[in-house]
Formats: structure tokens, sequence, C-alpha cells
């Protein structure tokens, strides 16, 4: 039955990532925003020892567990939790989310890719000990969207994979690879001949000898999470570092950066609804500071501007929030959703854009100033339409399954 | 909790009215447009679904079905699909009946709805908007005057479907202005009434298949008795959303309808020796309008779902029947522009769904749930 309604328990859980995001992200937002390299060692110990608040906040999910172990027949919802708290968090600050220890991209890849004792093997360290943080590997100097271009290769030598090449792009790349004991899911290509089928995911532990952060980028937004180049020389990883199955297939590996990418989407769709939230929260409470009422239910004709824009920016995000759920609630109920995972991707990316630069212009002078976050938020926010897919190349991926065309149809 | 799923009811009413706007609706759409006349087998047929005689209690020989706000909403999109002006048409008869099933008097029940239940289409309607370009529905302009033991009603209305066709006309008017949404009562006005004047029929840019008037209120005298839910009147605000939604769930089947038509005509149409949806430009127009169909659509529900679960809907009715307002605009221009010079040619139907769409944003209380 459709229904739109959280419950309680939902709603409690909510406000209790909502304490999160008001107490320990926002007094150190803008100062994260203008130190960029500077690391808020202590946010992370809260947030690591927040073990309640940590555990949700784990990018992607395990496919085999239900929910709540004592209810076998309860329908999962993990992807669904996973969505609205990421989007309370990120009210707080996409940044900081960003830069919060856990497996991050990284543990989706082991979810997604990683048979089961790997996945206990790779991802217990986040349940014990110091902070962690796990990293994702896809993007190289020479491609971003074009994933099948890998040119990172993995060349089996004895009881060894040797990684050679150059990556970039690597959200958390720096505190996962060596400022802690986490790794970086690497994509490489095990046989350059078998194009996309050739690429494999490897897990490749922090520190190891042959991989070396070369540069922490300097960014719009989102200051507060590293983002890593990482190259990888001669780089000797144990066999069994690589996620699923050696064996090439036809769709083998890239099926699997695929299917990460249906998990990962509708959560980059809810950082883009935290940040514009709010974006549209301060405006709401600007406005009624300063009386102007927002009128719903008069004629249109009698909206003013500020009206107008104020009401479009809440229906953009509200839409862009209903897809996220539902292409969350379809990975939840085991339904493809690779279209609705990219629209939930697209819409949410370009309205977050465009309703945290409406803010900005709304608030005027203030919008602009630095004393308040609404500028950053609209730095944040941009992030949303270009990582985990642009919007044009969601886009294609939206217009190949509604014409059910292939790759090779429409590129 | 959060569920898209519709339940086997709802698909299935999905499914058989779907099945009835593609097959029967569609194909008499365009004659409809350019004849103004829709065929009187067509609406008999449609009466047969229910979707005025459902809602009507046991006792009065209807189907006694649970409204839901959702599945009127389904059961619209569906209709919508197929033409809008056949549409709001079939469904007209609701706009007097439904507010009386909700919010009538025992007295008023008994008396209006046994035709509702009958085997032939009962025509009937309610007057909404009025013929200023600002003209608010928290703030009418047709006023009702108590007069003695009666109500004397004064003022215009325009865009009242099926007026001339009708027995039984609801009229909204404020008893009281200063009230807003508060201040709105209905009136129940008959065929012939003393002091109502129904114009010629209107001429609009689209909805050219649907019949719609002018309706001139002049010291028009109505019985206490037929202000509807008596002296505890009626909640005007909520009949509203429930109007918005299920105009929002109309244009949200007029997008998909535009939609269809231009990616079946974009994978067969070819330039330069390749369809032309396999080029960008056309790709990713088509993939908008998908977006904004389901985005539209999720809009439209959730605003539903609130209506059923007793609130007001108001804010969320309301974004969302202005969302649809704008996103039907676009993509039933989209339609046009797929098709290119083809779209602007009458044998195709996207122009007029581009007409139709654009009446969304000048249309309100003309379609319920």
């Amino acid at each position: 039955m459709i229904d739109f309604e959280l419950e309680p328990q939902v709603v409690n859980q909510l406000k209790m990532y909502h304490m999160v995001s008001e107490q320990m992200m926002r007094p150190i937002s803008r100062d994260c925003d203008e130190h960029e390299h500077q690391k808020p060692t202590q946010f992370y110990e809260s947030m690591w020892s927040a073990s309640a608040a940590a555990s949700n906040i784990q990018i992607g999910h395990d496919k085999s567990k239900k929910d709540d172990p004592s209810k076998p027949s309860a329908p999962r919802r993990a992807t669904v939790l996973t969505v609205l708290s990421t989007e309370e968090l990120c009210w707080g600050d996409a940044g900081l989310y960003l830069s919060t220890p856990n497996s991050g991209l990284g543990g989706a890849a082991v979810m997604a890719a990683g048979t089961p004792e790997q996945k206990e093997h790779f991802l217990k360290r986040f349940k014990e000990g110091k902070p962690k943080w796990g990293a994702m590997a896809i993007t190289e100097p020479s491609f971003g969207s074009d994933s099948s271009a890998v040119a990172t290769t993995a060349t089996r030598d004895g009881d060894n994979w040797v990684l050679d090449g150059n990556k970039i792009f690597v959200t958390a790349g720096q505190m996962s690879a060596e400022k802690s004991e986490g790794f970086v899911v690497v994509w490489a290509t095990v046989d350059k001949s078998a194009g996309r089928a050739g690429i494999k995911p490897f897990v490749v532990e922090h520190n190891t000898p042959g991989m070396t952060v070369t540069r922490v980028e300097n960014k719009l937004g989102i200051r507060a999470s590293d983002t890593a180049a990482i190259t990888f020389d001669n780089c000797r990883i144990p066999l069994d570092s690589i996620l699923g199955s050696a064996e090439v297939r036809k769709e083998g590996g890239f099926k699997d950066v695929m299917a990460t990418f249906d998990a990962t989407r509708p959560i980059v769709a809810a950082m883009a609804l935290g940040v514009g939230r709010a974006a549209l929260d301060f405006v709401r409470d600007f406005l009624k500071q300063e009386n102007v009422a927002i009128r719903y239910g008069i004629s249109p004709r009698r909206l003013t501007a500020v009206e107008r824009d104020f009401m479009e920016m809440e229906a953009q995000l509200q839409a862009a929030r209903l897809l996220t759920w539902r292409a969350a609630w379809m990975l939840d109920t085991g339904k493809r959703n690779s279209l609705e995972a990219s629209m939930a991707k697209a819409k949410a990316g370009l309205a977050v854009t465009q309703i945290t630069q409406k803010a900005v212009e709304l608030l005027g002078p203030l919008g602009y100033s630095r004393k308040v976050l609404v500028e950053k938020w609209m730095r944040d926010a941009k992030i949303n339409d270009i990582f985990e897919g642009t919007q044009q190349i969601n886009m294609i991926i939206i217009a190949r399954r509604i014409l059910n065309y292939s790759s090779k149809e429409l590129n | 909790m959060i569920d898209f799923e519709l339940s086997e009811e709802q698909q299935m009413i999905r499914d058989s009215v779907g099945a009835f706007a593609r097959d029967e609706i569609r194909p008499a759409a365009r004659p409809a447009d350019e004849s103004g006349a829709i065929p009187a087998p067509l609406v008999a047929k449609a009466w047969q679904f229910g979707f005025v005689s459902g809602a009507i209690p046991e006792k009065f020989g209807g189907g006694g079905d649970a409204r839901s706000a959702v599945t009127g909403a389904i059961v619209a999109e569906e209709l919508g699909f197929g033409d809008l002006s056949i549409a709001i048409h079939v469904l007209a008869p609701r706009l007097f009946a439904f507010p009386i099933v909700e919010m009538g008097t025992d007295d008023q029940r008994a008396k209006y709805l046994k035709r509702f239940a009958g085997a032939d289409f009962a025509a009937a309607t309610a007057a909404v908007m009025e013929p200023r370009f600002d003209y608010d529905l928290s703030a009418l302009q047709v006023s009702a005057k108590r007069d003695g033991g009666g109500f004397v009603l004064n003022g215009g209305k325009c865009y009242v479907p099926l007026a001339a066709e009708s027995d039984l006309m609801l009229v909204y008017a404020a008893t009281d202005a200063a009230k807003g949404f508060a201040g709105v009562d209905g009136f129940i006005v008959p065929r012939g009434a003393a002091g109502v004047t129904i114009s010629e029929r209107e001429k609009n840019m689209g909805l050219k298949a649907l019949a719609t008037y002018e309706v001139t209120l002049k010291d028009c005298r109505v019985g206490a008795d037929a202000r509807v839910g008596g002296d505890k009147g009626i909640d005007f605000s909520r009949l509203m959303s429930q109007s918005r939604v299920a105009l929002g769930a109309l244009g949200v089947g007029v997008m998909n309808a535009a939609f269809e038509y231009a990616r079946d005509y974009a994978k067969e149409r070819k330039a330069f020796g390749v369809p032309i949806a396999t080029k960008q430009a056309i790709a990713f127009i088509l993939a908008d309008m998908a977006i904004e169909i389901d985005a539209a659509r999720l809009l439209v529900w959730e605003a539903a779902f609130k209506l059923d679960k007793g609130g007001d809907g108001l804010k969320e009715s309301y974004l969302a029947k202005n969302y649809v307002a704008q996103s039907a605009l676009k993509v039933t221009d989209n339609g046009v522009q797929v098709l290119g010079g083809h779209g602007y040619i009458r044998e195709h139907p996207v122009e007029m769904w581009l007409r139709n769409a654009r009446g969304f944003s000048a249309i309100d209380g003309i379609a319920t749930v």
C-alpha cells in the first residue's frame, strides 16, 4: 500500500541524527570549510564512539541480512533508513558527513562484490578499535564517467596481485590509505583485451608498500572531506584481495561497478536533499523573521516573486526526495532500480544545485556573506550533481532504459 | 512506513481503467476535440466503471466504496492519459455528488444521491472558478447573503463543466469573506432556478471537447436546506485539496500520453540514417520528461495520501498541482518539439495535449477524487 509516513521509531531515530547534525557538525562547519586540510579529530572520535549513530551511517548494505533477525518476515528497509539518516546528517554538513569514519564507498564495494568471508574479514574492523575509513578508487586522470576505461592494471604474480596505475578523486582516500587502519578498494583490469569484463575490485590495505597518496585536492566545497590522488607502483597485495571471482566473464566485473552505483546513487541523492533542506530551512526561518508570509492556497497570480521562488524550491526538493525514497525502497524490496536510482540522482543533484543557488539570491547580501552558511551550502551542493555519475551520465542511463537502447545504440 | 506498491485492488483498477483509456477514450479524443462533442455511448460506458456511483452509499443504491484519494489519483491519471476533456466530462457528476456524500446532511443525501446510483450518466456539476485573472479560492467574489430563512447568491462563475446539461449544480460562495476558506459554503442550485443565467458554451484554447459555461447569479434565492451540510457547512479547503489532487493526477496522465507518443515516434523517425532517439539532443529531452512524470506523480500521490490520512493536504496539494501545471506544460511542449514540424500538425495528438496541458494553470475545482 502506498505510504509516505515514517513510523514513530524512525522519527525518533532521525531526531537523534538531527541532534548530531546540530550539535556536532554545524558548530565546526564554517571552520572546517575555511581550513580545508585541518582534521577535526575530536569530531572523528565522537562519531566513532557514537556507535549507535555510526551503525547506520555506513553506506551500502548486506543483501543477505534481514534488518531484524527476530522477525524474519519483516521487510528489508536498510536503504530507506540510510537515505533518511543521510539527509539528516547532510543537513548538518555534507563534507563532515563524507569525512565521518566508516567503511564508506569501499565498504559498499565489499558488500556488493565480496564473498561472505571477505565481508567479515574486511569490515569487522569498523566495529572495533580506533576510527577507520574505507574508500573506493575508480576514476583516473584520463577518464571520469567512462569507468570502463580503467587503465590501472592488476597482474597476477605468484601469490600476489600487483597493481600499477594512478587513481584520482578518491573520497576519504588519505584517511583510508595512510591515516587509519582502513583500506581502499581499487578497480583495476586483469585483462585489458577483455574490456569491461576484465575490470575487478581489489582491496588494498592501508600503508601497503607501493600505494602512495600523491595529492589532496583543494575544492569548491565539501572541504572537510579529503579527496585524494593515489598512485600504485608495483603494489603487491595478497591473492584473496580480489573481491568476488578473478574469472573474466562477459558482463562480469563491470556489473559489480554498476550494482554499486544502484546502491550509492540514492544515497548521494539523499546527501543533496540534506544540503538543500538546510538552505530551505534557513530561508524559511529568515522570511519568517522578516514577516514575509508564504501563502499556500491563494491564487498563483497573487503570489509574490519571493513566495513563488520559495514554493518552487520546496516542491523541487520534495519531488527529489520522493524519487530518492522510491529508488531506495526498490533496492530494499529486491526490485531492479538502475533507472530509478539514476532518476533520483539526476533530479536531486540538479534540484539542490538550483535550490541552494536560489537561496543565496533570496537572502541578498546576507546570502553571499560568509557570516552565514548558505553560500557554503551552495558550494557543497554542486558536488552532488557531479560525483557518483554526473547529471549527464545519469541522463544517458535514464534515456537508455526508457528507450530500451544498449550503450552501443545510445552513447 | 514508506511503501510505493499499489494494493492489488489498485493495480486492477489501474489496469482496467488504463485499458479503457487507451483503447476507447484515446481514439475518440481527436474527433471530440475537433467537433466539440463527446459520443454519448462512450460516456455511458465510462459510467459503468462506477467512477461516481461506486462512492454512493449502499442505502442509496451505490457501491458504498470507501473513498481513497490515492485510488482516485490512480483513476484520474489513467483517464487523463486517454483524454483530458473526456476525463473531466465523465467525472463531472462527482463535483456535485461527492461533497454531498462527504459533507451533506442526511436529508440532502437522501434527496440527491439516488440519481447517481442509476444505470445512466447523471449530469451534475459545481461552479467554483470566477472570471477574474486573480480569482482566489480563499477569497471568492460570489457572495451568499442570509435572507430570512435562506440565502441570496450574487456574482459570476466560469468554467462550469456541463452547466447547461446538468439538473443540479453546486455553487460555492462566500458567506463570510473575512474567513477565507472557512467562510465559503456550497449551495445546491437546481436547473432553472430563478436568477441563474447560463452563457453560451465557452470557447477555449484547449479542453475543446468539454462543455463549459459561464454562470451568472443575480439575486438567486435558495432555501436554508440548500446549504450543503446545513449549519455545519462544508470544509471547502479540503474539497479544493481533493480537487487539486484530481487535477494533478489528470495532468500526470496527459504528460504520460505525450511522453509515450514522443518516445515511440523518436524510435521510428530517422534522421541522418539513424533513429532520432539515438541522438542525445532528443534522448535527453525524453529522459527529462520521464523524470518529471515520475516526480509529479509522486507529489500527487503524497498529497492524496495526506488527505486519506485525514490531513488537510492544503500545502501538499497546492504545491503538487502547481508543479503539475508547470511540468505538464513543459513535458507536452517537449512532446511537440520531439516531433518537430509534424508535432505542429493536427494529424498528431501532441499539439492537442500541449493546448490541454496549458489549462492546468487556469483551472481549479473542476474535477475531484
